[in-house]
């Protein structure tokens, strides 16, 4: 018996090109808005020496998180000029934090329309694990089709793989606030956006910002991926070395990484803590 | 006047669940309707009415239907069928927009696990209420500070929820419902989970509250000791069915069915009825009258004393058959003779406080209003009568 192949390959490719026919302006609004973001968060990453970007950041670690942190962001930050890799990293990083306040923009609301409806979630949820587990590489192709090339589809990819975090962990943190407190919120006449922004959205905030910071973390780690498709910064750095097999110069952008990993993971999980005990 | 008319109430839990209605009014018990309709009848076609200013306690077993009936009053849960009428407005008829102002305005509540909200202060948790009206700052501080007043929290408003002990905590929760001035405060098992010295506190607190604000009160309770303390009538639950309404005394004295009785079986009777509960008419004698009128008043009612009192009833004392014969030999009226030290109670005192009383003398206790008015005299064999679990007459008249 011979079953003809199912055209999904086909029919893919079909959708993108209907996609790009019809959806060109909006594909260029977009393109514009995230340019615009990226070249604008790395112009003010750049336009302050080296050396007064790593006193401004050392100065808001310790006001967050005390001397150890300071002293962990004035070397490494130190350690990052050091190896010539200043300019990159803040391109990197620009690419990092649109991708990142784009995925909050987005995820928190989506997250919040899943906690409040069952058939929401039921759609949502396993375009999440769609969009986790295809991998990464899959969807730089339509990112570029619509994007061209460039941090922009960059950024599209990595907000795709990095937002679930966030969706999933906002979903969570509003269902886990307790039956009687919602109980009590509506027994004294909340209307769903008080009830959402006094109590459901404080309560669950612990939550949200663990999803947050996860979404940081893989947007971070999608800057490799980026760079394949043309976005500048320290990922190129690393794939020029493993694509040239250059060990140390692999090794030097890894660790640029690595340093400002670090120094995101840590100050948004102690902002928030600091910001909790208040 | 009824502040809250509830009519053929009834809550169905599950898919569809009005086709339960016919099933009910067909008469299909509960347990057919699981079993052949795959349906949980919550509550049971509810029927009572709440006059104002009264506590009304709704008791039942765990998975009685209590909680899920009060919750039908404030639509937290969206009844299945029949009427909550407030002031004659039917609450399951209300549109979203009215019935978040009858929330608002009409109809606070306190919950069981306080229900606090975590990440506000005590003052902004009692200003919730009001907040969410869109009362101005300052007047919802000043209502929410009054009611934090009220409830005795004074001090404490710039603290946590979570810095203060499960009975303060509560005390939050009530100057919560209180803080909006509703006509209504549902009190979810309000004081369940506090420790037995506390809520006994707490009971008292709710009653002399009561006093001062006079709000009509719906108390949830599993707990018969607490419904007796506190309720003005009590509704008795059973698989999602009222069983009995009526006051402690009668739920007592006189249980509709079994279940009631059984309920009701191991209450401490002596802490529940009062000296109004087992007094009779007394003997009474006018003080102007002479020893030789009271021996013969003696002799025909066959008592060995008779209680002296004036025209309004006032009690004056007690002359025994000694005490007059005393007076005829020595040539004395009965005023000079009787004796005025006699054992005095309010109607209101419960038996456990007599028998100390009882045991110090051989007379009966004489039970007198706040103006000294005789109102009757309890002897000890109606007391243990009573406290045996046979039926006191109505009102203590003559046995």
């Amino acid at each position: 018996m011979n079953i003809p192949k199912i055209p999904i390959g086909q029919g893919v490719e079909w959708i993108e090109d209907w996609l790009m026919t019809y959806f060109g302006p909006v594909f260029s609004f977009i393109h514009m808005i995230i340019g615009g973001m990226v070249t604008g968060i790395e112009t003010a990453l750049t336009f302050l020496p080296a050396i007064v970007l790593t006193i401004v950041i050392a100065a808001l670690a310790y006001w967050i998180g005390k001397w150890r942190m300071a002293l962990f962001a004035v070397v490494g930050l130190l350690l990052i000029d050091n190896l010539g890799l200043w300019a990159p990293s803040m391109q990197s990083l620009a690419l990092v934090l649109t991708a990142s306040v784009l995925a909050v923009l987005i995820g928190v609301p989506v997250g919040v329309l899943c906690a409040q409806s069952k058939t929401v979630q039921n759609i949502v949820t396993p375009v999440l694990d769609f969009m986790q587990t295809m991998p990464a590489f899959v969807y730089l192709l339509p990112a570029v089709s619509f994007f061209s090339l460039g941090v922009v589809p960059g950024v599209i990819a990595s907000i795709i793989f990095a937002i679930p975090p966030t969706i999933r962990l906002t979903n969570l943190g509003i269902r886990q606030v307790s039956e009687e407190l919602v109980e009590a919120a509506d027994a004294f006449g909340s209307t769903p956006g008080q009830k959402l922004f006094k109590l459901q959205l404080p309560i669950a905030m612990p939550t949200i910002m663990a999803g947050i910071n996860q979404t940081i973390m893989l947007s971070l780690s999608m800057v490799v991926i980026s760079s394949m498709i043309g976005a500048q910064g320290v990922g190129a750095y690393v794939y020029r070395a493993v694509s040239q097999a250059k060990t140390g110069a692999g090794f030097e952008a890894g660790i640029a990484i690595v340093i400002i990993a670090i120094l995101l993971d840590r100050l948004t999980q102690k902002l928030f803590k600091t910001k909790q005990q208040n | 006047m009824a502040i809250i008319e509830v009519k053929q109430l009834t809550k169905v839990f599950g898919n569809d669940a009005g086709r339960a209605l016919p099933l009910l009014e067909q008469g299909w018990s509960k347990e057919k309707i699981a079993r052949e309709a795959k349906l949980t009848v919550g509550v049971n076609k509810a029927e009572f009415s709440i006059g104002e200013g009264e506590i009304f306690v709704i008791m039942g077993l765990s998975g009685s239907g209590k909680s899920t009936l009060v919750r039908l009053l404030n639509r937290l849960i969206e009844p299945t069928g029949g009427q909550v009428l407030f002031k004659g407005k039917d609450v399951v008829q209300m549109s979203s927009e009215e019935l978040r102002t009858f929330r608002r305005k009409n109809i606070g509540m306190v919950f069981q696990k306080f229900g606090l909200f975590p990440h506000r202060s005590v003052l902004a948790n009692a200003e919730y209420g009001l907040e969410v009206q869109g009362v101005d700052k300052k007047e919802r501080t000043r209502r929410a500070m009054e009611a934090l007043e009220l409830v005795g929290l004074k001090g404490w408003e710039n603290h946590r929820p979570d810095q203060l002990s499960g009975g303060m905590q509560q005390r939050v929760g009530l100057a919560r419902g209180l803080a909006n001035d509703p006509d209504i405060l549902l009190m979810d098992e309000a004081f369940s989970a506090l420790d037995p010295l506390i809520r006994k506190d707490m009971q008292q607190e709710l009653l002399e509250l009561q006093a001062r604000v006079k709000k009509t009160i719906v108390f949830i309770t599993h707990d018969l000791d607490e419904a007796l303390r506190i309720g003005d009538r009590i509704a008795l639950m059973k698989d999602g069915v009222i069983v009995q309404i009526g006051t402690p005394e009668e739920i007592l004295i006189q249980p509709a069915n079994k279940y009631v009785e059984r309920f009701v079986e191991d209450v401490d009777l002596s802490k529940v009825l009062t000296a109004a509960h087992v007094m009779r008419q007394p003997e009474m004698i006018r003080p102007e009258r002479g020893p030789r009128v009271a021996l013969q008043l003696m002799r025909d009612s066959g008592v060995s004393s008779l209680y002296v009192a004036s025209n309004e009833m006032k009690l004056q004392g007690v002359v025994t058959a000694d005490d007059a014969s005393r007076a005829l030999k020595e040539n004395l009226s009965i005023l000079e003779v009787m004796q005025r030290e006699i054992p005095r109670v309010r109607p209101e005192t419960l038996l456990n406080d007599l028998f100390e009383l009882m045991s110090a003398t051989h007379l009966p206790v004489a039970v007198v209003d706040e103006n000294d008015r005789l109102k009757g005299i309890v002897i000890k064999g109606a007391v243990l009568s009573a406290l045996a679990g046979n039926a006191v007459p109505e009102g203590g008249t003559q046995a």
